[in-house]
């Protein structure tokens, strides 16, 4: 086989990255290079420095190691039984283009990741082993995102996690049935004990020792984790309840959700629709009401018959319209709690309504200065010169949201 | 009426030198008129200068605010945060009234200059212009912001790409960054840039990092706005990555799966020999080695021979297969070429009480000749299939430092048993990443015939050990590389 030249590696090898979601480079520490001896800064917000036409940020350079592989999981594009063109770079390969990339202010940084060759530890030894270049020879304060092996010898998951900001694993599919059933070589036990893992290390990191010192900071972004939303047939029920029980336990910075989407030369096991983009919108502000709005699991999908997400109309107007006794509410008087309930009204509106009605009653045009998409909210609140009247109650209100039905095709 | 030109650099602090300055004389907002250098006073305005400054008292937010609305590209701009500060005089909690229409405006203007200046920091695009043997590398760009966003966000800049110099050209203002220091000019004429090797891969990058299946065009444009596409190389690709889309996943769709590569099946079973699946506690490690049948070698053999050692040992040691001795009693290395490596060992002062000593393969495999058994060196496919104790063994031990004693243990650990006699005294990186260092072993020692050529070897042999024990005894070796 002819060698490969580097711009067809990459071509490869950010072909076969593409199906992570995650692209984020935020919530690490501080740090710059002021002095002039490094490269790179983390001001604490990600940057997007491109978007790809699927809507995607392009923050990191987000490519694999190798898309060799030994596993099988019939989702992957790299699984060893299909017959997409294999690469594999250098250390200084990788190395290379990170910092020739970020120098041309096209990156944030790295998300490395990798199929799995020989044996786990070796492949998470290259991983580290870049990691370590760069952070150690090029002085390169960037952001570093490590997928780690969940088989992986603890000592490498110890180095990877002070060289990266975020290290985080695949659960892959939202119950242990499923990922038994498509990734026959992956163990969702190892994957729960792997996170747990990181996270234990996470907390010991944050504790001082006698003198008072801090010890160093363990992958300072946090852990996230992404699953494959429509390759099996979990409700969006089971997804959220898995995503809860992930934050909660290993204390996740980010559940990524990712359509299932057909892949160049796909398994005959799976199914090759277009992938389900709406619902995995649907999921992600699910995930938000359960995270910044005080929603349990129980309100958010309790309401739906089938236990999935409404896909015509977003799961907090879904749950206000099963919910209209507690409409409309008074925007001078109810509490954050409730305001924070009301479909159309984010984190900052609410906080910014608590924070003038200290000072005078808020009127109708003010929640529409405030941010407030009123179209939304209009009936469900009430504001000085504004009452919704009998549009609460009015039978057609979820006809007014929902996009407007469709014939079917007759062909 | 009085008119104030504000400069084009550093305005922010002129313009509040400016309005602490008016409103400490007591000068209402509609006795002053604001611009630029570039807006031209109105026909019957006078240059003004501001009073010297005393004492005023502003909200902390509204300094804030200002900082970020005096770089709109609005003319209104500085009248605007004049008349609002004015009306700050008297009534400060203004600054929390959210739904008042002034604030609400300037709130806007300032999240317009936040961000264009989010916008620059992602989307400026550099290009190297750097010459062979310069020390410090060189970059430029162009780019044209939508507000006067070069000031406030330069220092982003700087405080990122510290290590090279760096210039970015816009029709407003530019930037240059040398040798640690920050320089503005205006008015800069828009340069040719030379080509960049680095764009091309840039490019090849955007256009395959993108899914087809999943098409968001207007995700897309909200966030990466077309006004900046000209200034970006992999803006180029969109059109035809658009078109394309649809058909691609239309391809992908209609494509039967194919079969599994040949390899497939090979690096699978590959796959199922080499990762050892025990997950039993440590001690229960020999007895389950007793029930192994992963090779037919355990028919023939009396016992399967286990490693013995702390399981915290630095320093493991590997040989071949146990012998006849061993095979009876059940213990690595207790036959003659056990005694002749306790021998060695303890001259290169290797203490074997501190080292976790094992074998490669752990079933005895001879033939019969007459009432002895001669020794049969295990083949590839028997050294694989025990790859799977051997490698629990070290996941048990975790040596820093692994001692590969002949061809049968390199082969195993490192995947080639060849050119023992070139390899040994070097270290390489095992299976598993950890490092190996490569060794003879000791009955090939008990076999030599020539006097000379023994001694030889057995010096080599000692000196390996020897610095193994400096690593069972001292300061772990660094890792390999």
């Amino acid at each position: 086989m002819a060698r490969l030249s580097l711009e067809q590696k990459l071509a490869i090898l950010s072909d076969a990255a593409k199906y992570d979601a995650s692209c984020a480079s935020s919530g690490s520490t501080k740090r710059d290079s002021r002095g002039g001896k490094s490269l790179g800064s983390n001001e604490g917000s990600g940057i997007c420095h491109a978007y790809a036409p699927d809507g995607r940020c392009i923050s990191l350079l987000k490519i694999l190691m190798t898309n060799f592989c030994i596993y099988d999981c019939s989702y992957c594009i790299n699984r060893v039984s299909s017959n997409v063109q294999r690469a594999r770079f250098s250390v200084d390969e990788v190395v290379k283009l990170t910092i020739e990339f970020y120098r041309r202010n096209y990156i944030e940084g790295l998300f490395l990741s990798s199929g799995v060759i020989r044996s786990p530890d070796a492949t998470m030894l290259d991983m580290v082993r870049i990691a370590r270049k760069l952070r150690h020879e090029e002085n390169f304060r960037g952001y570093i995102h490590l997928k780690t092996i969940p088989d992986a010898a603890p000592e490498l998951i110890e180095e990877a996690g002070h060289l990266a900001d975020r290290l985080s694993i695949n659960v892959e599919l939202p119950t242990d049935r499923a990922v038994k059933q498509h990734a026959p070589e992956k163990s969702p036990e190892q994957i729960r004990r792997a996170m747990a893992d990181v996270r234990l290390r996470k907390d010991i990191a944050r504790d001082r020792s006698f003198s008072g010192k801090r010890p160093p900071r363990f992958a300072p972004a946090g852990q996230s984790t992404q699953m494959i939303i429509g390759a099996d047939g979990s409700t969006d029920t089971t997804v959220l309840g898995q995503s809860t029980r992930l934050y909660s336990s290993y204390k996740l910075k980010r559940v990524y959700y990712s359509a299932f989407s057909p892949i160049p030369d796909a398994s005959a096991k799976l199914p090759l629709i277009s992938p389900p983009l709406q619902r995995e919108h649907r999921l992600y502000q699910a995930d938000w009401l359960l995270r910044f709005y005080g929603f349990d699991l129980a309100e958010i999908t309790g309401h739906r018959a089938d236990g999935n997400l409404d896909l015509d109309i977003d799961p907090k107007l879904s749950w206000a319209l099963a919910h209209r006794g507690l409409f409309p509410v008074d925007v001078n008087r109810a509490s954050r709690a409730l305001l924070l309930r009301v479909p159309g009204f984010g984190t900052k509106t609410v906080g910014r309504i608590l924070g003038t009605r200290r000072h005078r009653a808020l009127r109708y045009e003010d929640l529409a200065r405030m941010g407030a998409a009123m179209k939304k909210a209009r009936p469900f609140v009430t504001a000085l010169g504004w009452s919704p009247r009998a549009l609460t109650d009015s039978a057609d209100l979820r006809a007014r949201f929902a996009p407007p039905p469709e014939q079917m095709s007759l062909f | 009426m009085p008119h104030v030109t504000l400069p084009r650099i550093a305005t922010a602090t002129a313009w509040r030198d400016a309005a602490r300055g008016f409103l400490g004389a007591g000068i209402p907002p509609d006795q002053i008129t604001w611009g630029d250098s570039r807006t031209d006073p109105g026909l019957f305005d006078t240059p003004a200068t501001a009073p010297a400054a005393g004492t005023v008292t502003v909200p902390r937010s509204f300094v804030a605010m200002a900082d970020k609305v005096v770089w709109h590209n609005d003319p209104t701009r500085f009248a605007r945060l004049y008349a609002f500060l004015w009306r700050l005089r008297d009534a400060p909690h203004l600054m929390n009234d959210r739904g008042d229409p002034d604030l609400a405006r300037l709130r806007r203007m300032e999240k317009n200059v936040r961000r264009c200046q989010h916008k620059m920091k992602a989307f400026v695009r550099f290009r190297d212009i750097g010459q062979p043997g310069d020390t410090r590398r060189s970059f430029a760009a162009w780019f044209e912001p939508t507000h006067h966003t070069i000031e406030p966000t330069a220092q982003f800049f700087a405080r990122r790409f510290a290590d090279m110099d760096w210039r970015i050209l816009t029709p407003d203002v530019s930037v240059f960054f040398e040798n640690g220091h920050l320089r503005f000019a205006p008015d800069h004429p828009r340069p040719t840039l030379p080509q960049d090797a680095s764009e091309q891969l840039w490019v090849t990058y955007f256009r395959n990092i993108f899914n087809p299946a999943r098409l968001k065009v207007q995700a897309m444009q909200s966030e990466m706005p077309k006004k900046y596409w000209k200034n970006m190389p992999e803006a180029a690709a969109i059109p035809d990555l658009i078109a394309n889309a649809p058909a691609r996943a239309r391809e992908m769709a209609a494509k039967a799966p194919t079969l599994p590569p040949l390899r497939a099946a090979a690096a699978q079973a590959q796959q199922a020999a080499l990762t050892s699946a025990w997950q039993g506690p440590a001690d229960a490690l020999q007895e389950a080695l007793q029930d192994c049948t992963r090779c037919p070698l355990h028919s023939h053999a009396t016992q399967a021979v286990p490693g013995e050692g702390p399981q915290d040992a630095a320093v493991m040691i590997v040989g071949e297969q146990p012998g006849d001795m061993e095979d009876l009693q059940g213990r690595p290395f207790v036959g003659p070429a056990g005694q002749l490596f306790d021998q060695i060992a303890n001259q290169a002062g290797l203490d074997r009480g501190r080292v976790y000593i094992t074998n490669a393969v752990k079933h005895f495999k001879f033939t019969p000749r007459g009432r002895t058994r001669l020794h049969q060196r295990p083949d590839a496919g028997e050294v694989t299939q025990c790859r799977w104790w051997l490698a629990a063994e070290i996941k048990m031990v975790r040596p820093d430092l692994i001692l590969a004693m002949g061809a049968t243990a390199a082969l195993a650990l490192t995947g080639s048993g060849a050119n023992l006699l070139q390899r040994r005294g070097t270290i390489e990186a095992g299976r598993d990443g950890r490092p190996v260092l490569l060794t003879l072993h000791p009955a090939y020692l008990l076999r030599m015939k020539d006097a000379h050529k023994r001694q030889e070897a057995t010096a080599w042999f000692q000196a390996d050990l020897a610095r193994a024990a400096q690593v069972a005894g001292v300061a772990p070796l660094p890792r390999a590389v």
